[in-house]
Protein backbone atom coordinates (compact mmCIF):
# COMPACT_ATOMS: atom_id res chain seq x y z
CA UNK A 1 0.00 0.00 0.00
CA UNK A 2 1.79 3.17 -0.87
CA UNK A 3 0.90 6.59 0.36
CA UNK A 4 1.83 9.97 1.94
CA UNK A 5 1.73 11.66 5.11
CA UNK A 6 0.09 14.84 4.83
CA UNK A 7 -1.37 18.22 7.16
CA UNK A 8 -5.02 18.89 6.69
CA UNK A 9 -5.30 22.29 5.66
CA UNK A 10 -9.10 22.87 5.38
CA UNK A 11 -12.69 22.75 3.45
CA UNK A 12 -13.82 24.10 0.72
CA UNK A 13 -15.87 23.24 -2.33
CA UNK A 14 -15.37 23.03 -5.97
CA UNK A 15 -17.20 22.40 -9.09
CA UNK A 16 -16.80 19.40 -11.44
CA UNK A 17 -17.13 19.22 -14.90
CA UNK A 18 -20.96 18.07 -14.50
CA UNK A 19 -21.76 21.19 -12.61
CA UNK A 20 -22.09 19.18 -9.45
CA UNK A 21 -20.40 21.19 -6.23
CA UNK A 22 -18.36 18.85 -4.40
CA UNK A 23 -17.39 19.65 -0.84
CA UNK A 24 -13.66 18.53 -0.41
CA UNK A 25 -11.30 18.84 1.89
CA UNK A 26 -7.37 20.56 1.00
CA UNK A 27 -4.20 18.38 2.62
CA UNK A 28 -0.87 19.98 2.10
CA UNK A 29 0.78 16.34 1.45
CA UNK A 30 4.70 15.62 1.69
CA UNK A 31 7.31 15.82 0.48
CA UNK A 32 7.86 13.15 2.51
CA UNK A 33 11.77 11.56 3.00
CA UNK A 34 12.27 7.95 3.05
CA UNK A 35 14.00 7.70 6.46
CA UNK A 36 14.16 3.79 6.56
CA UNK A 37 13.43 1.15 3.76
CA UNK A 38 12.66 -2.34 5.93
CA UNK A 39 13.29 -5.62 3.74
CA UNK A 40 12.60 -9.18 4.48
CA UNK A 41 16.15 -10.34 5.52
CA UNK A 42 17.44 -7.24 7.99
CA UNK A 43 14.06 -6.68 9.66
CA UNK A 44 11.42 -9.96 8.47
CA UNK A 45 8.82 -7.72 6.61
CA UNK A 46 8.82 -5.19 3.62
CA UNK A 47 7.84 -1.53 4.97
CA UNK A 48 8.71 2.14 4.05
CA UNK A 49 9.16 4.59 6.76
CA UNK A 50 8.55 7.66 5.91
CA UNK A 51 8.88 11.22 7.18
CA UNK A 52 6.87 15.15 7.24
CA UNK A 53 7.22 17.93 8.56
CA UNK A 54 10.17 19.56 10.17
CA UNK A 55 11.17 19.71 13.87
CA UNK A 56 13.29 21.87 16.07
CA UNK A 57 16.39 20.33 16.34
CA UNK A 58 17.04 21.23 19.97
CA UNK A 59 13.29 19.12 20.26
CA UNK A 60 13.96 16.29 18.89
CA UNK A 61 15.86 13.04 20.67
CA UNK A 62 19.48 11.94 20.21
CA UNK A 63 18.25 8.97 19.39
CA UNK A 64 15.66 10.16 16.57
CA UNK A 65 18.30 12.98 15.49
CA UNK A 66 20.17 9.89 14.58
CA UNK A 67 17.88 8.39 12.78
CA UNK A 68 17.29 11.31 10.55
CA UNK A 69 21.02 12.07 10.11
CA UNK A 70 21.34 8.53 8.51
CA UNK A 71 18.52 9.81 5.87
CA UNK A 72 20.68 12.69 5.45
CA UNK A 73 17.56 14.90 6.27
CA UNK A 74 16.86 17.40 9.30
CA UNK A 75 15.01 15.98 11.83
CA UNK A 76 11.04 15.79 11.41
CA UNK A 77 7.40 15.71 13.14
CA UNK A 78 6.10 12.60 11.85
CA UNK A 79 7.51 9.21 11.02
CA UNK A 80 4.99 6.54 9.85
CA UNK A 81 5.85 3.06 7.87
CA UNK A 82 3.75 2.01 4.85
CA UNK A 83 3.72 -1.66 3.94
CA UNK A 84 4.36 -2.79 0.52
CA UNK A 85 4.82 0.59 -1.56
CA UNK A 86 3.46 -0.40 -4.84
CA UNK A 87 5.99 -1.40 -7.39
CA UNK A 88 7.16 0.81 -9.59
CA UNK A 89 8.28 2.90 -6.57
CA UNK A 90 10.64 -0.26 -6.18
CA UNK A 91 13.22 1.89 -7.95
CA UNK A 92 12.55 4.95 -6.29
CA UNK A 93 12.16 4.49 -2.39
CA UNK A 94 15.99 4.62 -1.14
CA UNK A 95 17.41 5.98 2.18
CA UNK A 96 16.64 9.65 1.86
CA UNK A 97 15.00 10.34 -1.20
CA UNK A 98 12.14 12.65 -1.31
CA UNK A 99 9.09 11.54 -2.24
CA UNK A 100 6.29 13.82 -3.89
CA UNK A 101 2.35 13.64 -3.98
CA UNK A 102 2.50 13.83 -7.49
CA UNK A 103 4.53 10.66 -7.60
CA UNK A 104 2.16 8.64 -5.55
CA UNK A 105 -1.54 9.55 -6.44
CA UNK A 106 -2.82 10.51 -9.69
CA UNK A 107 -6.36 12.64 -10.19
CA UNK A 108 -9.27 10.46 -10.26
CA UNK A 109 -7.63 7.99 -7.42
CA UNK A 110 -9.39 6.66 -4.50
CA UNK A 111 -7.47 7.44 -1.40
CA UNK A 112 -7.85 6.22 2.24
CA UNK A 113 -7.40 8.98 4.71
CA UNK A 114 -6.47 8.48 8.50
CA UNK A 115 -5.93 11.00 11.01
CA UNK A 116 -7.19 11.62 14.65
CA UNK A 117 -10.92 12.28 15.31
CA UNK A 118 -11.79 15.36 17.06
CA UNK A 119 -12.32 14.91 20.87
CA UNK A 120 -15.41 15.01 22.37
CA UNK A 121 -15.01 14.14 25.90
CA UNK A 122 -17.04 12.01 28.20
CA UNK A 123 -20.24 11.64 26.13
CA UNK A 124 -23.80 9.60 26.21
CA UNK A 125 -25.16 7.04 24.71
CA UNK A 126 -27.10 9.12 22.39
CA UNK A 127 -24.32 11.57 21.04
CA UNK A 128 -21.78 8.40 21.25
CA UNK A 129 -23.43 5.67 19.25
CA UNK A 130 -26.87 7.51 18.26
CA UNK A 131 -29.41 5.61 20.47
CA UNK A 132 -33.23 7.42 20.72
CA UNK A 133 -33.11 8.50 23.89
CA UNK A 134 -35.50 6.89 26.16
CA UNK A 135 -38.47 8.46 24.20
CA UNK A 136 -41.51 10.17 26.37
CA UNK A 137 -40.98 13.48 28.18
CA UNK A 138 -44.66 13.71 29.15
CA UNK A 139 -46.37 10.57 31.59
CA UNK A 140 -44.70 11.77 34.47
CA UNK A 141 -41.33 10.76 33.36
CA UNK A 142 -38.41 13.18 33.76
CA UNK A 143 -34.74 13.11 34.46
CA UNK A 144 -33.92 10.43 32.02
CA UNK A 145 -34.77 11.55 28.41
CA UNK A 146 -31.14 10.65 27.37
CA UNK A 147 -30.51 7.76 29.31
CA UNK A 148 -29.54 4.29 27.98
CA UNK A 149 -32.57 2.19 28.90
CA UNK A 150 -31.80 -1.65 30.30
CA UNK A 151 -28.50 -3.10 29.78
CA UNK A 152 -29.60 -6.61 30.63
CA UNK A 153 -31.95 -8.94 32.24
CA UNK A 154 -31.57 -9.52 36.13
CA UNK A 155 -31.92 -12.94 36.33
CA UNK A 156 -31.22 -14.03 33.10
CA UNK A 157 -28.32 -13.53 31.85
CA UNK A 158 -27.31 -11.78 35.74
CA UNK A 159 -24.73 -9.92 34.00
CA UNK A 160 -23.46 -6.98 31.53
CA UNK A 161 -22.48 -8.32 27.96
CA UNK A 162 -18.85 -7.21 27.13
CA UNK A 163 -18.98 -4.53 25.03
CA UNK A 164 -22.31 -3.15 25.54
CA UNK A 165 -22.43 -0.04 23.68
CA UNK A 166 -22.15 2.67 26.84
CA UNK A 167 -21.17 6.30 27.70
CA UNK A 168 -17.61 6.76 27.65
CA UNK A 169 -14.43 8.86 25.51
CA UNK A 170 -16.00 9.97 22.34
CA UNK A 171 -13.68 11.39 19.53
CA UNK A 172 -9.88 11.53 19.79
CA UNK A 173 -9.50 8.38 18.31
CA UNK A 174 -7.31 6.99 15.28
CA UNK A 175 -10.14 6.78 12.18
CA UNK A 176 -9.69 5.84 8.65
CA UNK A 177 -12.29 7.12 6.24
CA UNK A 178 -12.32 4.85 2.95
CA UNK A 179 -12.67 5.87 -0.99
CA UNK A 180 -11.89 9.33 -1.27
CA UNK A 181 -11.96 10.36 -4.72
CA UNK A 182 -8.33 12.54 -6.05
CA UNK A 183 -9.84 15.84 -7.42
CA UNK A 184 -7.12 17.96 -8.31
CA UNK A 185 -3.33 17.99 -7.50
CA UNK A 186 -1.44 20.77 -7.26
CA UNK A 187 2.36 19.35 -7.57
CA UNK A 188 4.27 23.00 -7.07
CA UNK A 189 2.61 23.38 -3.90
CA UNK A 190 2.52 19.59 -2.68
CA UNK A 191 -1.59 20.19 -2.61
CA UNK A 192 -4.26 17.07 -2.69
CA UNK A 193 -7.44 18.00 -2.72
CA UNK A 194 -9.97 14.81 -1.57
CA UNK A 195 -13.81 14.43 -2.22
CA UNK A 196 -15.33 14.52 1.33
CA UNK A 197 -14.16 15.07 4.91
CA UNK A 198 -11.21 13.52 6.65
CA UNK A 199 -10.99 13.10 9.99
CA UNK A 200 -9.21 15.41 12.45
CA UNK A 201 -8.82 19.44 12.82
CA UNK A 202 -7.53 21.45 10.55
CA UNK A 203 -3.57 21.49 10.71
CA UNK A 204 -3.64 17.65 12.32
CA UNK A 205 -1.82 15.38 10.14
CA UNK A 206 -3.06 13.00 7.66
CA UNK A 207 -2.14 9.80 6.32
CA UNK A 208 -3.37 9.02 3.03
CA UNK A 209 -3.12 5.33 1.36
CA UNK A 210 -3.92 3.60 -1.88
CA UNK B 1 -9.24 31.01 6.63
CA UNK B 2 -5.87 29.44 5.54
CA UNK B 3 -3.72 31.08 2.69
CA UNK B 4 -3.73 28.02 0.64
CA UNK B 5 -7.77 27.35 0.59
CA UNK B 6 -7.84 31.41 -0.35
CA UNK B 7 -5.52 30.60 -3.42
CA UNK B 8 -7.81 27.65 -4.29
CA UNK B 9 -10.62 29.58 -4.52
CA UNK B 10 -8.95 32.95 -5.92
CA UNK B 11 -10.61 31.16 -9.73
CA UNK B 12 -13.80 31.33 -8.18
CA UNK B 13 -13.53 34.53 -6.98
CA UNK B 14 -12.82 35.67 -10.41
CA UNK B 15 -15.70 34.18 -11.74
CA UNK B 16 -17.99 35.55 -9.48
CA UNK B 17 -16.49 39.43 -10.06
CA UNK B 18 -16.87 38.59 -13.56
CA UNK B 19 -21.00 37.97 -13.18
CA UNK B 20 -23.68 41.00 -12.99
CA UNK B 21 -24.44 42.03 -9.55
CA UNK B 22 -27.69 41.31 -8.83
CA UNK B 23 -30.05 40.84 -5.57
CA UNK B 24 -33.62 39.74 -4.36
CA UNK B 25 -36.32 41.82 -6.05
CA UNK B 26 -34.12 42.17 -9.48
CA UNK B 27 -35.95 40.17 -12.44
CA UNK B 28 -33.03 38.23 -14.38
CA UNK B 29 -33.21 35.81 -17.23
CA UNK B 30 -30.89 33.05 -16.07
CA UNK B 31 -29.94 30.87 -19.16
CA UNK B 32 -29.04 26.89 -18.03
CA UNK B 33 -27.06 24.96 -20.17
CA UNK B 34 -28.98 21.29 -20.33
CA UNK B 35 -27.36 18.29 -21.91
CA UNK B 36 -29.98 16.05 -23.66
CA UNK B 37 -27.56 12.72 -24.53
CA UNK B 38 -25.17 14.22 -26.37
CA UNK B 39 -26.54 17.13 -27.32
CA UNK B 40 -26.39 20.60 -25.02
CA UNK B 41 -29.04 23.51 -25.53
CA UNK B 42 -29.82 26.26 -23.96
CA UNK B 43 -32.86 26.79 -21.49
CA UNK B 44 -33.89 30.28 -20.20
CA UNK B 45 -35.60 30.56 -16.86
CA UNK B 46 -37.15 34.30 -15.82
CA UNK B 47 -38.19 35.80 -12.99
CA UNK B 48 -37.64 37.60 -9.84
CA UNK B 49 -35.13 36.72 -7.84
CA UNK B 50 -35.92 35.71 -3.88
CA UNK B 51 -33.21 35.23 -2.28
CA UNK B 52 -28.79 35.32 -2.26
CA UNK B 53 -27.93 32.03 0.27
CA UNK B 54 -24.38 31.89 1.03
CA UNK B 55 -22.81 34.50 0.14
CA UNK B 56 -19.25 34.75 -0.66
CA UNK B 57 -18.90 31.05 -0.45
CA UNK B 58 -18.41 28.53 -3.32
CA UNK B 59 -21.55 27.21 -2.47
CA UNK B 60 -23.77 30.77 -2.98
CA UNK B 61 -26.97 29.79 -4.41
CA UNK B 62 -30.19 32.44 -5.69
CA UNK B 63 -33.34 31.29 -6.40
CA UNK B 64 -35.76 32.63 -8.76
CA UNK B 65 -39.59 32.08 -9.04
CA UNK B 66 -41.76 32.83 -11.88
CA UNK B 67 -45.43 31.77 -12.94
CA UNK B 68 -45.84 29.35 -15.57
CA UNK B 69 -49.42 28.77 -16.70
CA UNK B 70 -50.57 30.37 -13.30
CA UNK B 71 -48.39 28.10 -11.11
CA UNK B 72 -45.63 29.29 -9.60
CA UNK B 73 -42.39 27.54 -10.35
CA UNK B 74 -39.29 28.06 -8.09
CA UNK B 75 -35.67 27.35 -9.17
CA UNK B 76 -32.31 27.19 -6.80
CA UNK B 77 -29.30 27.89 -9.14
CA UNK B 78 -25.56 27.65 -7.56
CA UNK B 79 -24.19 31.34 -8.58
CA UNK B 80 -20.86 29.82 -9.53
CA UNK B 81 -22.05 26.68 -11.42
CA UNK B 82 -20.42 25.83 -15.10
CA UNK B 83 -23.87 24.70 -15.97
CA UNK B 84 -25.20 28.46 -16.08
CA UNK B 85 -23.96 30.21 -19.50
CA UNK B 86 -25.23 33.80 -18.57
CA UNK B 87 -27.17 35.91 -16.11
CA UNK B 88 -29.15 38.91 -17.56
CA UNK B 89 -30.10 41.18 -15.22
CA UNK B 90 -33.74 42.80 -16.77
CA UNK B 91 -35.21 45.01 -14.09
CA UNK B 92 -33.81 46.12 -10.92
CA UNK B 93 -36.15 46.04 -7.97
CA UNK B 94 -37.01 47.69 -5.31
CA UNK B 95 -37.23 45.78 -1.89
CA UNK B 96 -37.00 46.22 1.75
CA UNK B 97 -35.87 42.40 2.41
CA UNK B 98 -33.38 40.70 1.76
CA UNK B 99 -35.64 37.17 1.52
CA UNK B 100 -39.03 37.73 -0.43
CA UNK B 101 -40.58 34.76 0.75
CA UNK B 102 -43.89 36.68 1.17
CA UNK B 103 -44.20 36.43 -2.52
CA UNK B 104 -45.12 32.38 -2.49
CA UNK B 105 -49.00 32.49 -2.55
CA UNK B 106 -49.22 36.14 -4.03
CA UNK B 107 -50.36 37.21 -7.74
CA UNK B 108 -51.05 39.72 -9.56
CA UNK B 109 -51.14 43.05 -8.16
CA UNK B 110 -49.65 41.87 -4.59
CA UNK B 111 -47.16 40.30 -6.16
CA UNK B 112 -45.92 43.53 -8.06
CA UNK B 113 -42.15 44.93 -6.93
CA UNK B 114 -41.51 48.38 -7.37
CA UNK B 115 -38.80 49.51 -9.79
CA UNK B 116 -35.50 50.89 -8.36
CA UNK B 117 -34.57 54.07 -10.75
Amino acid sequence: MSGIIGRKVGMTSIYGADGRNVACTVIEAGPCVVTQVKNVETDGYKAVQLAFDERKEKNTPKALKGHFSKAGTTPKKFVVEFSDFREEFEGQVTLGNEIKVGEVFVEGDFVDAIGTSKGKGFQGVVKRHGFGGVGQQTHGQHNRGRAPGSIGGASYPARVFKGLRMAGQTGNKRVKTLNLRVIKIIPEDNIVIVSGSVPGANNSMVILEK
Amino acid sequence: MSEIIKKIEAESNEKRNSLPSFNSGDTVNVHVKIREGNKERIQQFQGVVLQRKNKGSNGETFTVRKISGGIGVQRIFPVLSPNLEKIEVIRRGKVRRAKLNYLKGRHGKSARIKEKL
